[in-house]
């Protein structure tokens, strides 16, 4: 019945972890924390980072939002743990670039595994912000740590 | 005396959708289905018509100059603001242009604390010990200026809350409202809810105990007759662009008392008699409340907009409306996972706020989208309401003059098939 633009924009990735998302729940242990809200629909985000000799080691975060901004913190989650904390700014630059170019520039696989499904998000230019959330909290809490 | 007045039929329905050319419009493939009339109404052509003319052939600056452009100017400016003035049963001198209802609102808010500097009467100033009353429904526009107003004069903020469904807890009204309130401040019917506030039993009480009523009524005029002399409000506003007017010009309604003794909001030319270098002498109203070069266009566009509905018809918009409200939240009520926000049994217009179970509002927002269907999502700019009801966000339908059953019947197919999108359901 639905369209494939919206079929494209909701792909079953992101359905997927929007039911049931990685890393929801605030654990001990961070090293730095954001808090983030989205004025316009009231979503928000609590992300908390542990990073330890310059990798991440744990992206735990709590907060309400679309199925697009739960899915983004959920596969920001399983992209980054692991990551050092120069790759995941990079990989966080990288991102912003992509889904505000309306769909000019792809998200490639070699970077960011099964989050490219948020790449169909950037032809959508109101539900930008909802994808970029969780990446910008984990910005800003990278920034406390 | 709802029930003899009879409803817009289809065929005056088709009639009055040929004088919107939006409705006309295709979106993403499917013909637009606009329920989005609560956040603003589609324009007719005879809306357009009026400011195009205007604008072509009689512009001016009102209130000034001799040439005859602008005495012409002038006189269909004030003309707009008897049509206006006739419309809600206010006499012209207590209609005063605004840009919109938040300035009305804000115009009122600070005049009050300006009386407290010795402008205007010195029975109108707030201050400590003086008591504002809002209710835990109001759209931010009713709220924040009133919050404004107790940090600066030092007054309290009260509120008037709602019960589980969201209606008014009438029972309160003694040990909420009393003889330190200043102002009561309410809207007539919710921007989320839909429903239709019992203003009377509120104006009783204020004016009992010595305090104004200050009434939102943007989401009661484009929808039912309004007589802002019966209701005995004190202050009421409403936006043009919500009622088939343009954006950029809203009216505030005063009582002719109230309004000679409040002092301005903002200051500045077309509004002062007498200037010297130290003060200033001010008019009297509309005129005091009326400083800088007036939005002319848009008001001679809303009274367009005014004689558009009152050739319709009032009553007969109001019957259709309550139609069109009943079967929103009754087909909506009918869907598995879906929340009609709202009390039930009362007065509802052709609004319907609701929650889809496990499905964001924004997203459900995406899909209708995608079917040309237009819907608000988000918190409607109440987010005290939403927090009270349990939620963050929440998705909207709202009909107008020109919404048609086919359109309401489309919308709630989406809705139901969302639930499947998204896979909440089993």
């Amino acid at each position: 019945m639905s369209s494939d633009d919206l079929r494209a924009l909701y792909q079953e990735v992101i359905l997927t972890h929007a039911r049931d998302p990685d890393g929801r729940g605030i654990v001990d242990g961070w090293t730095g924390r954001a808090r983030e809200v989205n004025p316009l629909c009231g979503d928000e985000i609590d992300l908390a980072v542990g990073v330890e000799g310059g990798v991440i080691r744990s992206i735990t975060w709590e907060g309400h939002g679309c199925a697009i901004s739960q899915a983004s913190a959920s596969l920001l989650t399983g992209l980054l743990e692991g990551a050092t904390v120069a790759d995941a700014r990079e990989r966080i630059e990288l991102f912003r670039t992509a889904l505000r170019s309306r769909g000019e520039i792809e998200l490639d696989e070699e970077h960011f595994g099964d989050a490219v499904a948020l790449g169909g998000v950037s032809r959508y230019v109101a539900r930008v912000k909802c994808a970029m959330l969780a990446w910008v909290t984990l910005e800003n809490a990278l920034a406390t740590s | 005396m709802h029930a003899t007045t009879p409803e817009l039929t289809d065929d005056e329905v088709r009639t009055i959708r040929g004088d919107f050319p939006i409705l006309a419009e295709t979106v993403n493939g499917h013909p637009l289905a606009y329920l989005d009339s609560a956040a603003t109404t589609q324009k007719p052509r005879a809306v357009l018509d009026a400011e195009r003319e205007f604008l072509e052939r009689r512009n001016a600056a009102v209130h000034r100059g001799a040439h005859t452009l602008a005495a012409e100017a002038t006189e269909e400016f004030e003309a707009a603001r008897a049509t206006v003035a006739a419309f809600v049963g206010a006499d012209v001198g207590e209609i005063v242009w605004t840009s919109n209802a938040t300035e009305g609102i804000n115009l009122v808010a600070y005049g009050l604390s300006n009386a407290a500097f010795g402008d205007g009467d010195p029975a109108l100033a707030v201050g400590p010990g003086d008591e504002i009353v809002v209710t835990e429904l109001e759209h931010h526009a009713n709220l924040i200026p009133w919050q404004q107003l107790a940090r600066r004069t030092g007054a309290t903020l009260r509120y008037l809350p709602v019960d589980d469904d969201g209606a008014l807890r009438l029972d309160l009204v003694g040990e909420v409202i009393t003889d330190r309130t200043r102002v009561v401040a309410v809207s007539h019917v919710s921007n989320v809810l839909g429903i239709v506030n019992p203003v009377a039993v509120l104006v009783e009480a204020a004016h009992r105990a010595g305090a104004i009523v200050v009434l939102d009524a943007c989401q009661s005029a484009p929808h039912a007759p309004l007589d802002l002399g019966e209701l005995d409000v004190d202050i009421a506003v409403f936006s043009g662009h919500k009622m088939l007017g343009p954006t950029g010009v809203g009216v505030l309604y005063g009582k002719r008392t109230l309004l000679e003794a409040l002092p301005p909001f903002l200051t500045g030319g077309s509004m002062i008699t007498t200037v010297t270098l130290d003060r200033a002498e001010f008019m009297a109203p509309p005129q005091r409340f009326e400083a800088g070069t007036q939005r002319v266009s848009q008001a001679i566009g809303l009274a367009a907009a005014v004689r558009y509905l009152d050739a319709v018809g009032m009553p007969r918009i109001a019957a259709h409306d309550r139609q069109l409200g009943a079967r929103l939240a009754e087909g909506l009520d009918a869907i598995r996972g879906v929340r009609v926000l709202g009390p039930v049994g009362v007065e509802r217009v052709g609004l319907a706020g609701f929650d889809l179970a496990g499905v964001h509002p924004h997203d459900l927002g995406q899909v209708l989208d995608d079917r040309g269907i237009a819907i608000r999502v988000g918190h409607h700019c109440a987010q005290p309401l939403h927090r009270r009801l349990g939620l963050g966000a929440s998705a909207r339908a709202s009909a107008a003059l020109y919404t048609t059953d086919d359109e309401v019947d489309r919308f709630l197919d989406a809705v139901d098939e969302a639930a499947g999108f998204f896979g909440v359901r089993s």
